[in-house]
C-alpha cells in the first residue's frame, strides 16, 4: 500500500509509511474521546450490567420505599414516600453506576489493558478524564432510566424538572466516578477495591440525605451531613423534584427542608459549585496518582 | 545513521537488589537484537527502561534517537509493545483493539483503515476483525498484540518473551511473521527469549546473566567461539569409556541422559578415531554442532535452565510481572 512502502534504509527519518504527529491537545482530545468511546462500548456489551441498571431503581423505588412508606405515612405530611424517596433513589442509583465503572480500571489492570493506555504518548491525565467521563456518561443514563419511573411514583414529567435532574445526575456521576477513579489508582486487586468503596461509599450515601430530611437532625448527624459532598448533590435533586410538586407547604418545609449553614439557607447555586469543586478536586487527585502509578 | 538502541552504563537498583549493573549497548537501525538470558537475569528490567515504564537508577539510554528519560513521550511514539502478558480488552473486538491504539497514538485518521488491514493480513486475523478478543486462542491474542505493536509504524519493536507459554506451531508462525516483518517494513526489532533455538532467529545476541551482559556477537560467531562439537555416544560400559577417554584421549567426558557426552573439535573428523582406539564397544554415536546452549554454558558456566531454578523466587521479576 501507497501509505507504507518502506523508503531505503540510508533514510531512518522516513523508515514507516505512518508518521505519528507530535502530540498536543488534539492528541489529547483523542486520547479522551476513545478511552471515553470504550467505556460506553463495554457498557453497550454487558447484559448483565445493563439488567441490573433496569433493575436497581425498581429496588430502590418500590421494594425499599414502598416498604418504608407503610411506617413513614404519618410523618410525610400526605406525601408518598416513595414520591420524597425519588430523587434520593436518583442519587442512589447514579451513585452505584459509577462507582462500578470506576472499578473497571481495576479490572484494566488486572487483565493487562491498563498498561495499553499507561504507555501511550499522552499524558496520564487524558485517561483519568476519558474513564471519568465514560464512567459519569453510563451512570447518567441510569438517571435516565430513574428518572422514567417518575410518573409511577407521582412526579411529573415535566422537561424543565427533567432536564435539571440529568444535569445534575451526570455531575453527581462523575464526582463518583472521579472518586472511584482516584481509589483505584493504587489499588490492584478488586476484592480491595470493593471493600474500600463500600467502607467509604456507603458512608457518605447514609450521611448524604438520600433517604431522609436533613433539618432535624442530632447535631452530630447534622455536621457530618454538611461535609458530606454528596449532600449538595442530593439536596438540589429533591429541590428540583418539589418544585415541579403540588404538596402543601408544611409538607415542603418538612420534607425538602434544604441545605442550611448555621442558619443560612445555602442557594441551589452554591450546592452545585460545591459538587463542581468536588469533582475537580477529585480528578486532580486521580491525575495526580496516576502520574505516579 | 543513529543507532535504533543506544544504551551507555544502564543500571537499575530495587533496594538493595542491583537487577541491571551497568550495561552498555548499541543495536543498529534495521537490526534484529536479542537478549538471551534466564528468567530473572534482567531482561525484562531492561526492556521496561528502554520503553520508559521502569525508570534507570543511572546511565542513560537513548532509543529511535530520543532519550528514555528526558524525552519519554517521543520513545513511545516510536517504539512499538509486545509484552509477556497480554495487554488486549477481550471485550472489544480485534478491529476495536486496534482503532483504541490507533487514537491513542494519534496515528492519522486517513490511514488507519489502510494500516489496521496491512497489520491483520500481516498476522492472519483480517477475517477474524469482527470477532471479540475474549473469544481467541492464546496464539491469536500474542498475533495481534504484535499486529497492535505495529500499527503506528514504530522504528524499533519491543517484543519481550514474544512465544513464552504458546504451542511449538505457534511459536514457529509467529517467528514466521516476525521474518516477513523484516521485508516489509523497515524496522528494529528487540526481544528477549530465554528459548535458546529463538536466538538464532536474531542478527545478534547479547547474553545477559544476573544484571550483567556478558557478551555481543551474531549466533555463529558465538557458537565458533565455543568451538567444540558435541558427542554423544552409547556404551556397553560407561564408566570404562569415561575412563578411556580420558586416558587415551584426554577428554571431560559424563554421563548425560544416559549417553556419554563430551564436547570435542571437529567432531566428525574424530569419530573415526573414537571408534579405532577406544578399546570399549560403542552401540551408537551422535555429533551435534554447537547450539546456543552450549553457547550460554561456556559464557556462565550453567545452563539456562539451572540458572533458572537458582533464581526462582527473584523479587525483581515478580515486581516486573505486576501491572504498572
Amino acid at each position: 500500500m501507497a501509505t507504507t512502502t518502506p523508503t531505503s534504509p540510508s533514510a531512518p527519518a522516513s523508515v514507516a509509511g505512518v508518521r505519528v504527529p507530535t502530540g498536543g491537545i488534539r492528541a489529547d482530545l483523542r486520547a479522551i474521546k476513545v478511552v471515553w468511546q470504550r467505556e460506553l462500548i463495554r457498557f453497550s456489551r454487558d447484559r448483565l450490567r445493563i439488567v441490573t441498571s433496569l433493575l436497581q431503581p425498581v429496588l430502590f423505588l418500590f421494594v425499599l420505599g414502598g416498604g418504608l412508606s407503610r411506617l413513614a405515612s404519618a410523618g410525610t405530611e400526605g406525601v408518598d414516600l416513595r414520591t420524597f424517596m425519588f430523587p434520593g433513589a436518583l442519587a442512589m442509583a447514579v451513585l452505584f453506576t459509577a462507582i462500578f465503572s470506576a472499578a473497571s480500571i481495576v479490572w484494566d489492570r488486572e487483565y493487562g489493558f491498563l498498561r495499553e493506555m499507561l504507555v501511550a504518548p499522552i499524558r496520564r491525565g487524558s485517561i483519568v478524564i476519558g474513564k471519568c467521563l465514560g464512567g459519569a456518561t453510563v451512570a447518567a443514563f441510569q438517571g435516565v432510566i430513574v428518572i422514567a419511573f417518575a410518573g409511577l411514583v407521582h412526579v411529573p414529567y415535566a422537561p424543565g424538572m427533567i432536564l435539571a435532574l440529568f444535569g445534575l445526575a451526570l455531575l453527581l456521576a462523575f464526582m463518583v466516578t472521579a472518586f472511584g477513579v482516584m481509589a483505584a489508582a493504587r489499588i490492584t486487586q478488586m476484592q480491595s477495591f470493593m471493600a474500600l468503596t463500600q467502607m467509604l461509599l456507603m458512608p457518605l450515601l447514609f450521611l448524604s440525605g438520600a433517604l431522609f430530611p436533613v433539618t432535624g437532625l442530632p447535631r452530630w448527624l447534622e455536621l457530618l451531613n454538611r461535609l458530606d459532598p454528596i449532600t449538595y448533590a442530593v439536596d438540589p435533586l429533591r429541590r428540583v423534584v418539589f418544585a415541579h410538586l403540588d404538596v402543601s407547604a408544611a409538607a415542603r418545609a418538612k420534607l425538602a427542608p434544604g441545605v442550611s449553614w448555621w442558619g443560612w439557607h445555602v442557594p441551589t447555586g452554591v450546592e452545585v459549585l460545591i459538587v463542581a469543586l468536588a469533582a475537580l478536586v477529585m480528578v486532580a487527585l486521580a491525575i495526580a496518582q496516576f502520574r505516579r502509578a | 545513521m543513529t543507532a535504533a538502541v543506544a544504551v551507555e552504563g544502564l543500571v537499575k537498583r530495587f533496594g538493595d537488589v542491583e537487577a541491571v549493573r551497568g550495561i552498555d549497548l548499541d543495536v543498529a537501525a534495521g537490526e534484529t537484537f536479542g537478549f538471551l538470558g534466564p528468567n530473572g537475569a534482567g531482561k525484562s528490567t531492561t526492556i521496561g527502561m528502554l520503553c520508559t515504564l521502569v525508570e534507570p537508577s543511572g546511565g542513560s539510554a537513548r532509543v529511535a534517537g530520543y532519550d528514555v528519560v528526558h524525552e519519554r513521550d517521543e520513545v513511545r511514539r516510536n517504539i512499538g509493545l509486545v509484552f509477556q502478558d497480554p495487554t488486549l480488552d477481550g471485550y472489544l473486538s480485534a478491529e476495536q483493539n486496534l482503532r483504541f491504539h490507533a487514537e491513542l497514538y494519534g496515528v492519522p485518521k486517513a490511514v488507519v483503515p489502510d494500516r489496521m488491514r496491512e497489520v491483520l493480513d500481516m498476522v492472519g486475523l483480517w477475517e477474524r476483525r469482527a470477532s471479540r478478543v475474549s473469544t481467541f486462542s492464546g496464539g491469536m491474542k500474542r498475533r495481534l498484540e504484535i499486529a497492535r505493536g505495529l500499527l503506528h509504524s514504530p522504528r524499533v519493536l519491543f517484543l519481550d518473551e514474544p512465544t513464552v507459554g504458546l504451542d511449538p506451531q505457534t511459536r514457529s508462525s509467529i517467528w514466521r511473521y516476525i521474518g516477513e516483518l523484516k521485508q516489509t517494513e523497515e524496522i528494529t526489532i528487540f526481544l528477549t527469549t530465554h528459548y535458546m533455538d529463538e536466538a538464532e532467529h536474531c542478527d545478534r545476541i547479547a547474553i545477559m546473566d544476573q544484571g550483567e551482559v556478558i557478551v555481543v556477537d551474531t549466533p555463529e560467531a558465538l557458537k565458533a567461539s565455543v568451538g567444540k562439537d558435541r558427542v554423544e555416544i552409547g556404551t556397553d560400559d560407561d564408566a570404562a569409556a569415561i575412563a578411556a577417554l580420558r586416558e587415551r584421549f584426554g577428554l571431560d567426558a559424563h554421563v548425560s541422559e544416559g549417553m556419554v557426552t563430551f564436547a570435542v573439535a571437529s567432531g566428525e573428523a574424530f569419530v573415526p578415531r573414537l571408534f579405532a582406539e577406544l578399546g570399549v564397544p560403542i552401540r551408537s554415536v551422535s555429533v551435534a554442532r554447537p547450539s546456543l546452549d552450549d553457547v550460554f554454558m561456556s559464557y556462565t558456566g550453567t545452563t539456562i535452565r539451572d540458572a533458572e531454578s537458582a533464581q526462582r523466587g527473584d523479587p525483581m521479576v515478580r515486581m516486573m510481572r505486576q501491572g504498572r
